[in-house]
């Protein structure tokens, strides 16, 4: 498609890879968003981001202690997810409740000793602060869980054996110890990928059309293909430096495993970086100035690709409408891609159909950055 | 000196609506990426793609197969016969969950011993794995209760009661919905004043303006308002998509969270216009803009708490004026809350407001190239 009159224009297309090159060496914030905002980026959320609740600040409120009562709050206190507090009434803790100094509270009533000995059992009563929703079932989750065990621990001291009809067994694949750190990281590289690859090209054609250097170019033998691909050729060595900084960091400094093949992970970013070049040159070429040009660049790349990609929320569970909008969304695939890469392997039923899209998208990208870009000509 | 500034203004406005693109650019998406981040942003799981694996086939197996289909969570996609199935079903992604009932599954039970259930669950995305694993637990609790009560067998000694408080059913939608309207207006703002300085330093006519009878203080409000006065026209059309599309309950004090939004602006504002200031081409304005947004969201707690930051990351958000701003929201919104327990957010966002727009202003002759 593009390679159309590459044959005899070979030095043509030199020169203007140089005189691009030459350009991000001028104005260094090309090779800052190239080189440091990964390096940033990767290292404040490397160690910035995490989903796993620990040490959930917990208020434990027994109206009238006793063994029994003490004998729960141990299983409570003997865990890593919390950080309980006892409180001696229900007030205090409720202020405490509504002050955020606590996320929850396990209250056990006065008849809690004796209510346990009656056959249809003593509640336990646990409020959270629901606000963070997705804290707060994980926190219900954790209480469950030293439920669960107490009740096993106390079945085994009378001698019996411990009853419950089912008994889950988890088996967590790809993430046995469920670190959040191990999906978010790779996802990172992906949107870390989308703002590289927009915010090189998302003024580079625009300035050019600007400064009126562009029309500087047109009189010279080189042709608008050319032109642009000089500047995909440029930018795309720069952000495939970004790429392999920012896969380095994610295996070496924050030991995220990396299941599959590293090549296969070099080839499927590669098409990445081509689909957000790609949409950066369109930005740039549709809006023709670069005020307007950086507006849709802040606009169309960074909360798309964080809210609509799968980084952090699951796509099948949104609406059909918002997941058919998802598709335009190039980070989509490839944070599918990343993720089945990192912590999987090299599955193809993923990987294929996820890169032919990237593909597709890349090639529509750059498609209309072509046209438009001609029809300027005249 | 108002006769200066309201000119100024106008030139602002002008500048960013008399460009066609520019005014839809300014206008149309921020409503648009609230709809459908809206609708995007929760991490509560529905029609979960799981597998069975029933090697046991009784009665008591197709009881609990049919508490999976029945639970509006689930959704079966495929019902194995061999375990050499489950690997590829996982691995494409084609289902979450494989629920794999043993071949003892039922006699166990009736023996009155635990029967095990395995559950696999993918876990390349860790969070949705735990709540697929809290919604295989929940129906499995259920199950036992049932089991338990059918068979005339003694209940645990003590129960769980759960009671969830502002949010009485675990919408995260109620939760995410705030933080995007503060997202939103962070970004808009940027929108404004990121590029506003940086643009004319690039085209040469901020050297005009600094020549001109105006000083830097009126310079800045010039610079300053317009972006203030888009934040609070705009945020204010979010919120009430928010209120009256997406039915997010406002039950405290639309004084306080008007109180917020301002002083919230003034420190977008003085960040933005910091970051223009400094900047010497509109490509350097664009980077800073993502210097300061990309974090500024992350770190703010809108996905991932604060509290599960570490300590080093938990003192630099002490500088994120959306970290304030989004507690302000919640609060507001859900909690009910009024001045009294908002004035611990407020003035850390006036300070980071004031600073700025000092520093900004101090740039504005300070640096010239």
């Amino acid at each position: 498609m593009k390679g159309r009159q590459r044959g005899g224009a070979g030095m043509r297309l030199r020169g203007l890879v140089r005189k691009e090159f030459l350009q991000i060496v001028r104005d260094p914030s090309s090779i800052a968003i190239a080189f440091l905002l990964p390096i940033f980026l990767l290292v404040l959320f490397g160690y910035g981001v995490s989903l796993d609740a620990d040490h959930v600040p917990l208020a434990l409120v027994a109206e009238e202690p006793s063994v029994d009562t003490a004998d729960f709050f141990a299983s409570l206190e003997g865990s890593h997810y919390f950080a309980p507090r006892r409180m001696a009434s229900m007030p205090a803790a409720e202020q405490a409740l509504r002050e955020g100094r606590v996320n929850g509270i396990v209250h056990l009533r006065a008849d809690f000793a004796e209510r346990l000995r009656r056959p249809d059992g003593a509640p336990i009563q646990v409020i959270v602060n629901g606000v963070d929703a997705n804290t707060a079932r994980l926190t219900l989750g954790y209480v469950q869980g030293a439920w669960g065990n107490w009740l096993a621990r106390r079945a085994a001291a009378a001698g019996q054996e411990f009853a419950t009809p089912v008994d889950l067994q988890p088996r967590v694949w790809f993430n046995s110890e469920l670190k959040s750190r191990n999906y978010l990281v790779p996802g990172l590289v992906a949107i870390i990928m989308t703002l590289i690859g927009a915010l090189l090209t998302a003024l580079v054609m625009a300035r050019e059309w600007e400064r009126g250097t562009m029309e500087a170019l047109l009189v010279t033998p080189a042709s608008m293909t050319e032109v642009l691909l000089g500047k995909l050729i440029a930018y795309f060595v720069l952000g495939t430096g970004g790429m392999l900084l920012t896969v380095a960091l994610a295996v070496f400094l924050f030991g995220v495993p990396l299941r599959g093949s590293f090549w296969l992970l070099w080839g499927c970013a590669s098409l990445f970086l081509l689909g957000a070049l790609g949409m950066g040159l369109t930005i740039s070429t549709l809006a023709r100035n670069q005020f307007v040009a950086g507006q849709v660049a802040i606009l169309a790349t960074f909360l798309p690709a964080f809210l609509l990609s799968g980084f952090i929320f699951d796509i099948d569970s949104m609406p059909a409408i918002v997941q058919a909008i998802t598709h335009v969304i190039v980070a989509r695939y490839f944070v599918a891609i990343v993720q089945t890469l990192f912590l999987a392997g090299d599955v193809w039923s993923v990987i294929v159909p996820n890169a032919l899209a990237m593909l597709l998208l890349a090639a529509i990208f750059l498609g209309i950055t072509w046209r438009r870009s001609r029809k300027r000509l005249e | 000196m108002w006769n200066r500034v309201i000119a100024l203004i106008g030139k602002e406005f002008l500048a960013l609506f008399k460009d066609p693109k520019s005014r839809v650019v300014l206008i149309v998406p921020p409503m648009i990426q609230l709809l459908v981040f809206g609708y995007a942003a929760t991490f509560d799981l529905n029609h979960l793609p799981y597998a069975l694996y029933d090697e046991d086939r009784g009665a008591a197996a197709r009881e609990l197969a049919a508490a999976f289909d029945g639970s509006p969570s689930f959704q079966r996609v495929a019902t194995l016969t061999a375990q050499d199935q489950i690997a590829p079903l996982v691995d494409a992604r084609r289902a979450m969950v494989v629920i794999h009932i043993g071949p003892r599954f039922g006699a166990e039970l009736l023996a009155g011993r635990a029967a095990p259930l395995q559950a696999i669950v993918d876990g390349r995305n860790s969070n949705t794995a735990l709540t697929a694993l809290n919604y295989v637990r929940s129906v499995v609790d259920r199950y036992n209760l049932d089991w338990l009560a059918a068979h005339g067998q003694a209940s645990p000694p003590a129960r769980l009661e759960t009671l969830a408080w502002f949010n009485p059913n675990l919408e995260s939608r109620w939760f995410f919905i705030p933080g995007i309207i503060g997202m939103i207006t962070l970004v808009i703002t940027m929108l404004v004043t990121a590029l506003s300085v940086a643009r004319e330093r690039e085209q040469g006519t901020f050297d005009q303006l600094l020549v001109t009878p105006l000083r830097p203080g009126e310079i800045l409000l010039g610079k300053a308002l317009p972006g203030f006065l888009i934040g609070v026209v705009e945020a204010s059309v979010i919120l009430l998509i928010a209120t009256l599309w997406f039915r997010v309950p406002l039950l405290g004090s639309v004084l306080a969270l008007y109180t917020g939004l301002a002083l919230f602006l003034l420190s977008a504002v003085g960040a933005g216009l910091l970051i223009s200031s400094l900047a010497a081409t509109q490509q350097q304005g664009l980077l800073g803009a993502f210097l300061f947004m990309v974090p500024a969201v992350i770190l703010s707690g809108f996905a991932t708490p604060i509290a599960n930051m570490p300590p080093a990351v938990q003192a630099i958000t002490l500088i994120d004026p959306l970290r304030y701003f989004l507690v302000i929201l919640r609060k507001v919104f859900l909690e009910g809350a009024g001045f009294e327990v908002l004035a611990p957010q407020l003035w850390p966002m006036a300070v980071i407001g004031v600073v700025s727009l000092g520093l900004a202003s101090w740039l504005f002759r300070h640096r010239l190239y």
